[in-house]
């Protein structure tokens, strides 16, 4: 049951072969047995959790379910949702319960899906290892010695370690595909505009997106289904037709054009994911498609232009977070300003407070336009080498991280080294394209290696399709870490 | 020593939307603390602004009227500082691509007319506030006016006195209050003007100015404007040099005192907002809003002018506020003498309504009443010396005119039969002047008037008293 598709436990659900209480109750006796090792939810309340599974056993019984009716779902922690502890992974929000639901919590309630918990994550959403958690780092289910990726590491941790069948998460610099490929699961950061903004907390606005963590494409289509659509509270949401994400995941891949940038495979790239990632070009050679070479040249720039526009963003983001009105706030103050500096201090962990200094410096004055002005010309150029390529090919493929999943504590001194391993999937959110990571093998060391698939705006059915095909010919993403 | 007076204003006007700039919550005044603050508002976490077409609307129609360019694409940005009224650590303003460039206000002092230009007009949204009295040494916070939209209105430096500033903003706000954009209350702080004052030798280069904030009255505005020039020149001519500072009004005391230097000045790090799309005015949106656009004060006062013939500064008067002109339009719409109209509505009208401090919304005597009131002078029932009377008990609320001349018995004597009986028994009484009259002391005959008007109690048709007497004493 625990590694079965979200198809399989939808039609059991619907043949009452198990009730959404019972399927509820086993997943969340799995996190209470896993948990404790991986740290992968901030957040459980089995009480709340099981009063939605009933409100969705009585859709089923009348007839009214979809397919995520009954079906448990973890929420990264940035995702408000009414009367949950809504954290953001920090000391900030450690006592923040959100009275509104976010955008997306409204469409899985609507669906009828099951809130299981709350995530672990990065504080505010800034790490690509889980480990600038306030509540502790998770740990990587293959290997507990290593890290889960991040920022969405407590989702990739939970659908890996099959502790919910599936998940979501934010990806603001790759925040849902590295963690994916680190956990060896699937998971897709779709189009910027698609999923709404509204409700999940800002890191950086004008690169954030939210989307789905599962085991397979065609879980994720499902998801994102569910996730996707115009909102007018979100001024950024795109006014689109809705689409059926899945309607192409048949789809055989004759004539499939797969650009493959040669920026991706050059110094830096350790050879087990290469490896990896070749056989994995290969497979889709053999299912009819053809490789064309492309290129990202300034994919080099991706990292100097995204840690100036995403602190600059964040350092006014978090500005809300003043103690003032809800929030942590200092025990300790005699007046105003140290009312702020001391809550803030005390409320914000490094990392955070890295990317604000660096934020508020690039906004100042006399330093904004050689900073902030161009690195978003440097931004535009960015988006027209990803245009240019898709002149010539459907999809993009490459590496998704550097490198397998790395030790616990073996970055945590150099920022920049960690910066690094988003290399490949930092460029994806400056042009606002939608990306994705499956399995596609395992490195040297046991650990996943995950493939990216880029594709252009608002193809999202291609790329699950294209995912889709591949996971029927091989077995990467049913594989379970022995946990 | 001479000086010459440099003044530029920034006014904020509360936009008259029924909602808020980028929320839904409601901007009615007077509601309890935080009663009208939601989630985007207070700043939740996750929450996103969404721009109110209303007041967009509103800034366009703006633009229009002050003959301003309005900006086909506009950009709103953080204007960043912590602050506990301000919920989210950043006002969204507009900052280099306002949504209004340009434009001028016509003013009249002394008779001279003067244009000032507006460098620009921009969107922003209202702080909460901070309240410090009744929490015990704690600041208690009301987020009820956060988000209320603003359109903030720059002039260039363009005027030279406190008088050509206070008629530069009586203008803007009667302007403001005929597109009906904002309703104008400055008790409530719907419009609130900042003045940038400097001083300078005639010709010189520009002074160091210092920025007086919040003045919410015309009276403050001058009275700050006056104190603040006499403040600099005393400065510079005991030696001293200005220092760039914002200040404050102190309205007790009548005076100004600095509230943060230059070196104290915030850097509010702007930049653009990635939560808001850039604002797009297409052509078809502005020509719907032109249609709506009353006519303007300006336009008025020509017509008052050109069609009415009255003078410029009557034309001023009655054109300084929506209501006023409404009122006087309706007046003559009956009684068609414009110039009696006007002399009625500038002199007993708005002196009775000074008098009780009170707006022309809220006269006791309507417009129709007033013509009704005209129409008995113009008719000859009474004179114009009994219609003040008339007009008086009218205000008191005894009825209309004609109930009134009926009730109190004051319809004039127009019947020449009568009035020559009268003046024939004044000339009978009154020999020895009639003969000092006949002999050129042409003076003596206000005498008669007066005799006359005595024995008729004032009820004597004036023209038709003058042309009897004139005949009869001419023997």
């Amino acid at each position: 049951m625990f590694n079965s598709s979200l198809k399989e436990l939808s039609a059991q659900l619907a043949d009452r072969k198990i009730s959404s209480v019972e399927l509820t109750g086993e997943f969340l006796g799995r996190v209470g047995e896993l948990n404790p090792v991986l740290n992968a939810f901030i957040t459980v309340d089995p009480e709340a959790s099981l009063a939605q599974a009933r409100i969705a056993d009585a859709m089923i019984a009348s007839g009214r379910a979809g397919p995520l009716t009954g079906i448990p779902v973890a929420q990264k922690d940035i995702f408000c949702a009414k009367d949950w502890l809504t954290t953001c992974g920090s000391k900030m929000l450690s006592n923040f319960v959100s009275p509104y639901d976010a955008h997306v919590i409204e469409r899985f309630n609507a669906a009828g899906a099951v809130n299981l918990g709350k995530t672990n994550m990065d504080e505010f959403a800034m790490g690509s290892s889980n480990e600038t958690s306030f509540f502790g780092p998770v740990k990587n289910p293959w290997d507990i010695k290593a890290v889960p990726g991040g920022s969405s590491g407590g989702s990739a941790a939970a659908v890996a370690a099959r502790m919910a069948p599936a998940a979501t998460g934010t990806d603001t610099g790759g925040s849902i595909r590295q963690p994916a490929a680190l956990c060896g699961i699937s998971g897709i950061k779709p189009t910027y505009g698609l999923v709404s903004r509204y409700g999940m907390i800002a890191f950086a606005s004008s690169l954030d997106q939210g989307g789905p963590m599962a085991k397979s494409a065609e879980d994720l289509a499902i998801l994102l289904n569910a996730m996707a659509g115009f909102d007018g509270r979100d001024s950024t949401s795109l006014e689109r037709q809705p689409e059926d994400y899945a309607k192409d995941l048949e789809r055989p891949l004759a004539g499939l054009r797969i650009g493959i940038p040669a920026e991706y495979f050059a110094e830096g790239l350790s050879l087990d994911v290469e490896k990896a990632v070749q056989a994995a070009i290969s497979e889709y050679q053999k299912l009819g498609a053809t490789i064309v070479e492309v290129s990202l040249p300034n994919t080099r720039l991706s990292i100097p232009v995204y840690y100036v526009l995403a602190p600059a963003e964040a350092s006014s983001n978090l500005s809300r977070y003043d103690g003032v009105r809800y929030g942590y706030r200092s025990a300790n103050y005699k007046d105003l300003a140290e009312m702020y500096e001391n809550s803030r201090a005390e409320g914000f962990g490094a990392e955070v407070k890295r990317r604000i200094m660096v934020g508020t410096y690039v906004l100042s004055h006399g330093y904004y336009d050689a900073y902030y002005m161009q690195a978003q010309k440097l931004r535009r150029l960015i988006a027209a080498d990803f245009s240019a390529s898709f002149e010539k090919c459907d999809v993009i493929m490459g590496p998704t991280s550097p490198s397998t999943a790395f030790d616990l504590g073996e970055k945590g001194d150099d920022p920049v080294q960690m910066y690094l391993s988003d290399i490949y999937t930092i460029a994806v959110n400056l042009a606002g394209l939608p990306g994705m990571s499956i399995p596609v093998g395992f490195g040297d060391n046991g650990r996943p290696v995950g493939l990216q698939i880029i594709g252009n705006y608002f193809s999202e059915a291609k790329m699950l399709n294209v995912a889709h095909q591949y996971q029927k010919a091989t077995d990467w993403h049913s594989r379970m870490p022995n946990i | 020593m001479q000086w010459e007076v440099v003044i530029g204003l920034e006014v904020h006007a509360q936009l008259s939307t029924e909602s808020k700039i980028f929320s839904g919550a409601s901007t009615a005044f007077g509601a309890a603390p935080n009663a009208q603050a939601c989630a985007v508002d207070i700043a939740l976490p996750g929450v996103l602004p969404v721009l109110n077409r209303g007041a967009v609307e509103r800034a366009i129609k703006f633009g229009l009227a002050v003959g301003a360019k309005v900006a086909r694409r506009s950009v709103f940005s953080r204007k960043n500082y912590f602050y506990p009224d301000l919920p989210k650590g950043y006002q969204i303003s507009q900052f280099d691509l306002p949504v209004v460039l340009g434009g001028e206000i016509p003013i009249l002092v002394d008779g001279v007319e003067k244009k000032v230009r507006l460098t620009r007009a921009h969107l922003e949204e209202d702080a909460g506030k901070s309240l410090h009295e009744d929490f015990h040494g704690m600041t208690g916070i009301d987020l009820n006016r956060a988000g209320t939209p603003l359109l903030e209105i720059v002039s260039e430096p363009d005027m030279s006195s406190p008088l050509e500033a206070v008629a530069y903003a009586k203008e803007l706000h009667s302007l403001v209050r005929y597109l009906d954009i904002c309703d104008g209350n400055m008790q409530e702080g719907s419009f609130r003007c900042d003045a940038n004052v400097s001083v300078r030798r005639p010709g010189g280069p520009l002074g160091t100015r210092r920025e007086i904030k919040n003045l919410n009255s015309f009276r403050f505005l001058q009275q700050a404007i006056e104190y603040e020039i006499q403040w600099q020149i005393d400065t510079l001519e005991n030696g001293g040099k200005i220092q760039q500072a914002t200040v404050l009004f102190d309205s007790d005391r009548g005076e100004t005192r600095a509230m943060r230097s230059k070196e104290e000045a915030h850097d509010y790090r702007y930049f653009p907002d990635p939560d808001l799309l850039p604002l797009e005015i297409s052509e078809a949106w502005i020509a719907e809003v032109e249609k709506t656009l009353p006519e303007l004060p300006q336009a008025k006062r020509i017509r008052y002018v050109s069609d009415f013939g009255l003078s410029a500064y009557d034309a001023g008067v009655l054109t300084s506020s929506k209501e006023l002109a409404a009122y006087f339009e309706e007046v003559v719409s009956i009684y068609s003498d414009p110039k009696v109209c006007a002399n009625w509505v500038m002199g007993e009208v708005n002196g009775w309504l000074n008098k009780a401090g009170i707006e022309v919304e809220r006269c006791p005597i309507s417009s129709r009443a007033l013509a009704g009131l005209l129409n008995r002078i113009g008719d000859g029932t009474i004179s114009g010396k009994i219609a003040k009377e008339v007009f008086e008990a009218m205000w008191n609320g005894e009825g209309e005119a004609d109930a009134i001349i009926e009730a109190r018995g004051l319809k004039q004597i127009s019947d020449s039969g009568a009035l020559e009986k009268i003046v024939d028994e004044i000339i009978s009484n009154n020999p020895s002047q009639v003969a000092d009259y006949r002999a050129g002391r042409d003076k003596l005959f206000a005498f008669f008037v007066g005799q006359a008007m005595k024995a008729t109690k004032g009820q004597a048709n004036p023209a038709q008293l003058s042309e009897i007497l004139k005949q009869k004493l001419a023997g």
